[in-house]
């Protein structure tokens, strides 16, 4: 059997999917900045997919910015704003547990000068809103927050935050990473006060490499990519005409059942915790289970390196991810766990399960099964 | 502009009777490295030297980059071929080739004339000193010196004419399969890649040994080692990679003896299985890379505790040297950045807080002891167990 519980790392592709991927490749395989018929056809692709995100946002086609993925979005929203802004200011906020996408464009506008404030959260991942509340100032250009962490599934109250900017200084740009968090809530970022959104398509059973920007029309950042002037001149290139129509295709058909898959995979999650809980010295990191996203949940199985852990589980076929993988030369774990200030022995022990509308329970009882059999095996050969 | 290759070598020179052995495998060798590379040569052995001629149009920089992989080759040089169109015509090639090479850098040079054409009209001495003179009217930078020169113009008369100057180095060493064959104890590190490098440099084929220890050692942790096993291959020609399951052998001296010998013992045991990998192979002898005093594992004491349950002689080429030495071995064959991926190894999963560093041998003995009841049919399973992987 095999059991494939790292949905927060990469999907399957939904059939309709690859079928439309397919169909783009070998068809309708024009290039859309042609003047020719073939281009036409393959545009039509591009608007479609355009217009079917945008339904789910309820935000306007134009406003969709379509990107090789989470992390060039990421990318963009934060250099865009900053050149676009650096007149009126040069300080930015953040939050201390940003995936690397963020975190790391972050550092490098440090270095260019921009001021950084990283607003910290507790253990369960909350963060404080009364402290972004005071670090706003008249000259913060933009607060960039995670919707949904990646690695323990803490869900931060985007809307809220949204209001205390936007209250505080609504010159202030919004920046939402929704990468872990479209395709399992409603967002809708003009109720929410949201002017920037990423979004990947392979987390939502899309294809690699694919993913937009929503740039509400009011927010003005500039490109990075500059070329032949696709997309408004906004993001050059030629429009990856199968990964886009195979993003709109997924963005459709997630948000279709949207309540019913969140649900069964909320169930499922809760479950799963439980049944972990009965297993000892097993600690969930970040949010309680049923506080946190529905998808996700990480785990400490104190006494096993959560690498070997993963190894082991891989061996029977299950596919799990690790908190951090480090060795016994370089300790130094994951930033999202360290901001969280968990010890360290939780840490090293500490592991990713995410699911997904295809995870089934079977895959659950296995996994469980898999852990009693190798859990007492490899808390015995312990590190001493 | 250069359409063969002169090949100097060093010690082959000196083998005597041996001597064809050695030039055929370096014949091979060349062959063998330069399979993959753009154009096609032909490689001559005459008159005490080797020669590579382009057959075709080739890249130039591809076969200098193969040949500075063929062990055995002390340097290549790049030649000319020319057609004997009388002095004048050679006279105006001359100029032209030491103009293009050295420019107007200020170098002392100093002409050798080779005439294996006896017919040709000029001695050695008249076309060298002629030369002289056409080469300081072509590059007025240049100076005489036929003592110390910088540079060495060499012209070799034969039914053509042979040009050649620069001398790039080539890795030393003999040429691969001259000197039998070991077995490479090899790890994820920086150490053992060099030691197998050093060991082929030597002429001596090179098969390896890796122990795997899953689940504490990852797929990666062994994709890299065949990487590495790849990029010696590079030199050494293709290896046969043994790969060992060494989890159960690890765990049973975990339990069994004390925890600060679990790495002597074990090391003990990784030499025992390497030997009979060896002894299937045909290997005459094992090879680590092993560095005095750089680990617990490593001190005289531990290395005289590992060693003496092998029957084989243990080459430890970078016995004496420092770290920072292996590491430029490292960085000039290319393994180094592959070496520090961040992957366990098999040693360093259990390795305790205090090891000894002064085992006696007795006492470890003892404490082999109590793995008798399980440890040869172990070692046994672990050996017809193995995966081997050809690495080229």
């Amino acid at each position: 059997m095999e059991a494939y519980l790292d949905n927060s790392a990469t999907t399957r592709c939904y059939e309709e999917v690859r079928d439309i991927v397919v169909k783009t490749m070998m068809e309708d395989y024009g290039n859309p900045s042609a003047m020719h018929l073939k281009g036409v056809e393959a545009e039509k692709y591009v608007k479609d997919a355009a217009k079917k995100i945008a339904a789910t946002l309820k935000v306007q086609e134009k406003e969709i910015y379509f990107t090789s993925g989470g992390t060039e979005g990421d990318n963009w929203a934060l250099m865009g704003t900053a050149l676009a802004k650096q007149r009126q200011g040069k300080h930015i906020i953040t939050t201390v547990f940003e995936h690397a996408a963020v975190s790391a464009p972050m550092a490098w506008l440090e270095e260019q000068g921009f001021e950084i404030t990283r607003i910290p959260v507790d253990e369960e991942g909350n963060l404080s809103l009364e402290t972004l509340k005071e670090a706003l100032r008249e000259d913060t250009i933009l607060v960039s927050a995670m919707f949904v962490n990646n690695e323990v599934g803490a869900v931060l109250p985007v809307e809220e935050i949204g209001k205390i900017i936007k209250e505080k200084n609504p010159g202030t740009l919004y920046h939402v990473d929704a990468i872990q968090a479209y395709g399992k809530y409603r967002i809708y970022p003009k109720r929410m006060g949201i002017d920037l959104l990423s979004v990947s398509g392979h987390k939502i059973h899309g294809p690699k490499g694919t993913g937009f920007l929503y740039i509400s029309d009011k927010a003005k950042i500039r490109p990075l990519i500059l070329g032949g002037r696709q997309q408004n001149g906004m993001r050059s290139g030629t429009d990856n005409v199968p990964g886009i129509a195979g993003l709109g295709t997924a963005a459709e058909k997630i948000y279709k059942n949207l309540d019913s898959n969140t649900e069964h995979m909320k169930t499922l999650k809760l479950y799963f915790a439980e049944e972990l809980g009965k297993i000892e010295n097993v600690k969930i990191n970040g949010p309680k289970p049923e506080n946190g996203a529905p998808h996700i949940l990480n785990v400490s199985f104190l006494g096993v390196r959560s690498e070997v852990l993963l190894h082991a589980l891989e061996d029977m076929g299950i596919y799990v991810s690790a908190g951090s993988a480090c060795s016994s030369h370089k300790r130094s774990g994951s930033p999202s766990l360290t901001a969280l200030g968990l010890s360290v022995e939780r840490k090293e022990s500490a592991v990713r399960f995410s699911f997904s509308e295809f995870t089934v329970r079977e895959e659950l009882d296995y996994t469980l099964e898999a852990l009693k059999k190798v859990l007492p095996m490899l808390r015995r050969y312990a590190r001493k | 502009m250069y359409k063969a290759f002169l090949i100097k070598y060093a010690e082959i020179a000196i083998k005597g009777k041996n001597r064809y052995i050695f030039e055929d495998a370096l014949v091979d060798q060349i062959k063998y490295q330069l399979r993959n590379v753009e154009g096609s040569f032909k490689i001559v052995k005459e008159m005490g030297r080797i020669f590579i001629y382009a057959q075709s149009e080739f890249d130039y920089e591809e076969t200098v980059e193969a040949l500075k992989r063929v062990f055995g080759i002390y340097g290549i040089c790049p030649a000319i071929v020319l057609e004997d169109e009388g002095f004048e015509a050679l006279s105006k090639e001359v100029a032209e080739y030491v103009k293009k090479v050295y420019g107007d850098r200020n170098l002392t040079f100093k002409v050798n004339t080779r005439r294996n054409k006896k017919s040709y009209p000029m001695q050695s001495m008249e076309v060298s000193s002629a030369l002289g003179g056409v080469i300081l009217d072509a590059c007025p930078n240049m100076k005489v010196d036929v003592h110390h020169p910088d540079v060495f113009i060499n012209v070799e008369i034969r039914n053509k004419i042979y040009l050649y100057s620069e001398n790039i180095p080539g890795p030393g060493g003999m040429p691969l399969g001259t000197n039998g064959s070991a077995m490479l104890l090899l790890s994820g590190g920086i150490d053992s890649p060099v030691a197998g490098y050093m060991i082929a440099k030597r002429g001596v084929k090179i098969d390896a040994v890796y122990f795997h220890a899953p689940p504490y050692t990852s797929e990666r942790a062994k994709q890299k080692v065949v990487d590495l096993a790849k990029l010696v291959a590079r030199y050494s020609g293709p290896i046969r990679l043994h790969v060992v399951n060494f989890t159960d052998i690890q765990l049973y001296i975990y339990d069994k003896c004390p925890h600060e010998e679990l790495t002597i013992i074990m090391r003990r045991y990784m030499m025992k299985i390497a030997e009979q990998f060896a002894r299937a192979d045909g290997c005459m002898a094992l090879v680590t890379g092993e560095s005095i005093g750089q680990v617990a594992s490593q001190t005289i004491h531990s290395l005289a505790a590992t060693n003496e349950v092998c029957t084989m002689p243990v080459f430890r080429p970078v016995i004496g040297f420092d770290k920072q030495e292996i590491v430029d071995v490292a960085t000039k064959i290319n393994t180094y950045e592959t070496s520090i991926l961040p992957y366990e190894d098999c040693c360093t999963i259990f390795v305790a807080k205090h090891p000894v560093t002064k085992p006696n041998i007795e006492i470890i003995k003892r404490s082999e002891e109590k793995l008798q009841d399980k440890i040869d049919e172990m070692v046994k399973e672990a050996v017809e167990t193995a995966e081997t992987i050809i690495c080229e």
